[in-house]
């Protein structure tokens, strides 16, 4: 973190040329110059925040899943989400349904996207913080016909990242593990579907894993409304790191 | 080769250098997967001109044993022999999904590379792997990401069978949930050389269908597991 400048009061010494005359009882005058010192006090100026903005690009890689509007969280610390841990809510809201508005809310800032990513598609999303330059990052974003898989990143580490920086990854799909893999009508909010998004009962695993992909019905699943053209393999999504200012 | 084989003495001089030196290492392994587990898990750091295994390459009798089955007694025994060292079975019971283990050790002079091997279950052959991967002298945290490769040394017919090299189908631990009654996905090895993985078919029906895996469960994309290794 940028040390604010700390201007408190400041004492500054001014030395001062005082002339004394001193008179004499003959005609010559002497000049005597004495330094005083006068204390004074300034006002302290007011800090001037630092903007610390990055863009994030998500690019979608996938077949037929659009994604979700994407969150881009810079927090202070800890992760949105784990292989292994149980999610929070507002993970599970986005992987179900694709409402970011819980983990936008985690972050010291945050940006949504405008909107779903469309295969193939991509989009750049600022986002700034004030005077903050060691933020975690996270990004996620759900692929929205299946019941609740997930791409993004957790927590990547900007204390490096220089003004002009860019970075770029790929990511892969995980599984919230909320709501089991069905795929069955009714259970998925994305267009092959136009079923469910979030529901708050927890119906599988309850801990994050990387995603097993779709099965769709063209594979064996009967129960499945996707077809071949929604199945994904990992990497699903790239995105792309540049801080700006 | 597709075993462990003893360095020549040749060979042993061009690695003389700060690349030798012993390390003290931190090996965490964790089950990236939703539905499958991995059997004791052989971590070996040994010289680099040995080998567990070669993608392309025929598997070993001793890759062959642990891909199908889970047994680490030949690699170990291989490993012992060449002076490796050894973090083997690491974990008393199967690597369940997300699950996560770890041991240390220090690296003995000239055993600068990595080598990681499990079967993955259920499945025929199939094992998570690492190839010779250098461990890196600065002290620091390495990530490295698995895939899971196929031994080529058994049909992926995934019904449920045996684990002893050559007995045809899938060891099936009492931890899994398989189906009975499949009638087989294929009966052919068609690469008989270890490769990635095709991965698990499966079926939706646990009394009969083709396979006695759940195609809902029982299948993965990689990467399958995430090795995490702290040169202290």
């Amino acid at each position: 973190m940028i040390s604010r400048l700390k201007f408190n009061k400041q004492r500054i010494a001014f030395l001062v040329g005082l002339p004394v005359l001193l008179s004499a009882c003959s005609d010559d005058e002497v000049e005597v110059i004495k330094e005083v010192e006068v204390i004074v006090e300034v006002p302290a100026p007011d800090p001037v925040p630092v903007d610390v903005s990055y863009e994030v690009t998500v690019t979608n890689l996938t077949n037929s899943q659009p994604l979700s509007p994407a969150a881009i969280v810079l927090h202070a610390d800890g992760h949105l989400f784990s292989v292994g841990e149980v999610p929070s809510v507002a993970l599970e809201q986005m992987a179900e349904g694709g409402m970011n508005g819980g983990l936008l809310a985690l972050g010291m800032a945050s940006a949504s996207g405008a909107g779903a990513i469309g295969p193939g598609g991509s989009e750049t999303i600022s986002v700034t913080i004030q005077d903050v330059t060691d933020a975690k990052l996270s990004v996620t974003t759900m692929l929205v016909n299946t019941n609740d898989a997930f791409s993004g990143l957790d927590a990547l580490d900007l204390s490096t990242f220089a003004v002009g920086d860019s970075w770029t990854t790929t990511a892969g799909v995980y599984d919230a593990g909320t709501e089991v893999n069905s795929e069955a009508a009714g259970t998925m909010p994305g267009p092959a579907d136009g079923g469910e998004g979030f529901n708050a009962t927890r119906t599988d695993t309850g801990y994050v894993a990387m995603h097993p992909g779709v099965v769709t019905g063209d594979d064996g699943l009967s129960s499945s409304v996707l077809t071949v053209q929604h199945k994904f393999d990992n990497p699903a999504v790239r995105i792309m790191v540049t801080r700006i200012e | 080769m597709n075993k462990l084989t003893k360095i020549c003495a040749a060979s042993a001089l061009v690695f003389a250098s700060s690349q030798t030196l012993a390390a003290d290492v931190t090996i965490s392994i964790q089950n990236l997967t939703q539905g499958l587990y991995f059997t004791p898990i052989a971590a070996v750091a040994h010289t680099p001109d040995a080998s567990l295994f070669e993608v392309g390459e025929e598997a070993s009798p001793e890759i062959q044993e642990m891909a199908e089955g889970g047994s680490l007694a030949g690699l170990t025994t291989i490993a012992t022999s060449i002076s490796a060292d050894v973090l083997a079975e690491p974990t008393a019971g199967p690597l369940g999904p997300t699950e996560s283990v770890s041991g240390s050790f220090m690296t003995a002079d000239g055993n600068t590379v990595l080598s990681v091997v499990a079967m993955i279950l259920p499945s025929n052959d199939g094992f998570i792997g690492l190839d010779n991967w250098s461990i890196p002298t600065e002290a620091g945290t390495y990530t490295v990401y698995l895939n899971a490769y196929d031994a080529g040394t058994e049909a992926n017919d995934e019904l449920v069978g045996g684990g002893a090299p050559g007995t045809p189908g899938m060891p099936a631990p009492p931890f899994l949930t398989l189906g009975t009654g499949g009638s087989g996905v294929t009966a052919d090895s068609t690469n008989t050389n270890i490769h990635i993985h095709p991965g698990n078919i499966g079926d939706d029906d646990l009394a009969g269908g083709t396979s006695d895996v759940t195609n809902s469960i029982h299948r993965w994309l990689n990467p399958v597991a995430k090795v995490t290794v702290t040169v202290n």
